[in-house]
């Protein structure tokens, strides 16, 4: 990633020239929305609906945090980022968060001075194969032709796996995702790979996706989740906590459905805490009270949102996998509201 | 001696086989073995194209209905693109405003008539409306915040609206400043010489996806924090000094075509510089350069389209977003076949405009 390097030089000389600014919150409750850095369009994760709205599982972060901050989730305005300027963006105060499946690394959170709110989806490279070949692991995969999108760490992880596994394989390289896939459907080669998420989402648009299966091995590891400038705790606090909320309320089962319902009923000092009923989590990162509420009310849980955007019934049909709750088979740990 | 004929005999039409469609056919498609051959293959592959074609994107094509579940023939689903139509056209431009866009762009289509056709003789008036009160009008109507309407950010602004403001205001600037340009480059002063060759040759030596990338990811960062200009505004400079250092040189080319008599008979007559430039040379000069010119247009007018990189969701990339959308995954094809049509259009009509304007101004210098 020569551009990373770049930006990552730049960006520093940056942060040395302007002091790390504080009071974004402040800002943000000043010009009265949430200006939000999204993707040009991923599939389930941000792109405009028929009416022109943008719609996703990143979308839902910056939805979720208006909700928290202004108890209304439309005071969010979107800028589409591409890959490359995203970072600036950020760094140049254009945008106040980034929600744009962006992956967790160490130069990223070091080295370009963002801090990463947490992990709103646990991605990893995977590999897509057609059912008919009647592999179950990607451990039978010696001697395969493998389609991959050049200049990607795509490409690199492929060669440390066959590698490590002592297997051999044809690379098939291709410069766009479309002409991988165009190949795969072709029979160029046997086997796709990029992050599983792509995967599924690339599954969708095939005419057939069930004659098709990700396999289960995720030979790396993609954190993608939300960050935001360094050196504004309050505002890095807000969108951490943002996130926790909607995995805790998944936890605990609160739902848009019955987040009314808990809120006056329920006993449970945990859902009293996150819904606000009891103590003042709101008003310690200068929030209102409810502010977990109004995320679970107006955007829902983490659950949800997923469901929504990316889940099975949608056409990406993704199951949850790692992104499940930690006490239902996945990695989903969120600290707790306390 | 009656078997001799006194009268001359009527002429006769030649035999049909050598008129008409038929002796056309004969002449050109069929004179020899190898022709017919050429002619029956050539046949059969336009045949095989365009019915394929047509059966894509109109027999097997869905036109009727609102989702994706709606697309159920084996071609084409165009209810994709009547969905989204109106965000292909504005982009996010609020529904309830876009007929400000509408009205602007009739007022610039009314201008461009009167320069463009011959319908008015005079062009003063046409010209001081097309290139004062237009841009103003426009200006106002489309960003709005003045004379009671509401402010329309220009991150709303999207679709083919963006590609046209795109290339209407870079050729609008990349005209005028290339002939500066261009005129600069052959002045005999040596610091406005050198400016100007300064100036084409640095923005000519790197692509356009580098300037746009300068300018939006650069240029951010070397201004303090908070400080931000507009992205479109970025977007706009940018591509308008990269088409008038190449407007520059297309201008130069004409420039060099006339002579140096011409120049001189001017002087001799007692015209000062910009006379001679305004009323011998430049009219001429412009009149050759016309194809060029054109050229470059259509390219630049392609060339929009770049600004994708800097996350500017043009004609193609507000098309290419829409095919993102999880309800309508797998209508890319769709998508790019319905923009490639749109840019066609716009890129054959300045064809023809071109074409037209040099016959129109044809005086015998062509070969």
């Amino acid at each position: 990633m020569k551009i990373a390097s770049f930006i990552a030089v730049a960006a520093t000389a940056t942060l040395m020239a302007t002091a790390a600014t504080a009071g974004t919150l402040d800002d943000v409750k000043a010009k009265g929305f949430i200006q939000c850095g999204v993707t040009t369009g991923l599939a389930g994760f941000a792109a405009p609906d028929n009416a022109g709205k943008w719609v996703g599982f990143d979308v839902d972060i910056c939805r979720a945090m208006a909700a928290a901050i202004f108890a209304d989730p439309e005071k969010v305005k979107y800028t589409p980022t591409t890959a490359k300027e995203r970072f600036t963006a950020l760094q140049s105060g254009e945008i106040d968060v980034l929600a744009r499946n962006t992956t967790w690394t160490f130069s990223r959170d070091v080295n370009l001075g963002f801090e990463f709110a947490g992990v709103n989806y646990y991605d990893g490279q995977g590999f897509m194969v057609k059912k008919s070949l009647g592999v179950k692991s990607a451990l039978e995969l010696s001697g395969a032709r493998v389609c991959v999108q050049s200049g990607t760490t795509t490409e690199l992880n492929l060669a440390d796996y066959f590698t490590a596994n002592g297997m051999k394989y044809d690379s098939v390289v291709f410069d766009s995702a479309d002409e991988v896939r165009e190949a795969y459907l072709k029979d160029t080669c046997d086997v796709y790979t990029t992050d599983q998420s792509g995967l599924y989402a690339q599954r969708s648009v095939i005419a057939n996706p069930e004659e098709h299966v990700v396999l289960p091995e995720v030979i790396s590891k993609e954190p993608l989740g939300p960050l935001v400038r360094h050196g504004d705790n309050q505002w890095g606090d807000i969108t951490r906590w943002t996130l926790n909320a909607m995995i805790n309320a998944e936890e605990y089962n609160i739902t848009s459905a019955n987040v009314d319902d808990l809120k006056a009923n329920s006993k449970d000092p945990n859902i009293q805490r996150i819904l606000g009923v009891s103590g003042d989590l709101g008003q310690q990162m200068g929030l209102s009270n409810d502010w977990a509420y109004n995320i679970v009310k107006m955007v829902g849980n983490y659950g949800e949102s997923f469901a929504r955007n990316l889940g099975e019934g949608t056409a990406l049909n993704i199951a949850r996998g790692l992104n499940a709750q930690w006490n239902k088979g996945g990695i989903l740990y969120a600290p707790p509201l306390r | 001696m009656a078997i001799v004929k006194t009268e001359r005999h009527a002429d006769m039409p030649p035999p049909v086989t050598q008129t008409g469609v038929i002796g056309w056919m004969r002449e050109n498609l069929f004179s020899s073995p190898l022709n017919i051959i050429l002619t029956l293959v050539s046949i059969y592959v336009a045949w095989a194209a365009i019915s394929s074609i047509v059966s894509y994107a109109f027999i097997n094509a869905n036109f009727a209905g609102e989702t994706r579940a709606d697309c159920t023939g084996s071609g084409a689903c165009w209810v994709f693109i009547k969905a989204r139509f109106g965000q292909i056209m504005y982009g996010f431009y609020p529904v309830e405003e876009r007929w400000r866009v509408d009205v602007g762009v009739i007022l610039a289509a009314i201008g461009l008539f009167l320069i463009l056709s011959d319908v008015v003789k005079e062009k003063k008036w046409p010209a001081a409306y097309m290139f004062v009160f237009v841009p103003i009008a426009c200006f106002f109507l489309f960003s709005g915040g003045y004379f009671g309407l509401e402010t329309v950010e220009t991150s709303q602004w999207g679709g083919l609206f963006l590609t046209l403001v795109l290339a209407s205001v870079s050729i609008f600037v990349a005209l005028p400043l290339g002939i500066v340009l261009a005129l600069g480059r052959r002045s005999t002063m040596p610091v406005v010489r050198m400016l100007c060759v300064g100036f084409i040759e640095l923005i000519r030596g790197v692509p356009l996806i580098t300037v746009l990338f300068m300018a939006s990811v650069m240029l951010p960062l070397f201004l303090p924090e908070g400080v931000n200009f507009d992205k479109l505004l970025r977007a706009l400079v940018g591509m308008s000094l990269f088409s008038a250092a190449y407007m520059a040189e297309v201008v130069r080319g004409g420039l060099q075509a006339i002579g140096k008599g011409q120049t001189e008979a001017a002087s001799s007559l007692g015209l000062g510089y910009w006379q001679s430039m305004g009323l011998i040379v430049l009219p001429q000069a412009l009149k050759i350069s016309i194809p060029s010119i054109v050229n470059t247009f259509i390219g630049l007018f392609k060339d929009t389209t770049l600004v994708l990189i800097i996350g500017l969701l043009d004609l193609l990339s507000i098309v290419k977003a829409g095919t993102t959308d999880k309800e309508w995954v797998g209508m890319a094809t769709e998508g790019y076949v319905f923009v490639a049509a749109v840019f066609w259009v716009f890129c054959f009509s300045m064809s023809r405009y071109s074409v037209w304007l040099e016959n129109k101004l044809h005086t015998g210098h062509k070969r």
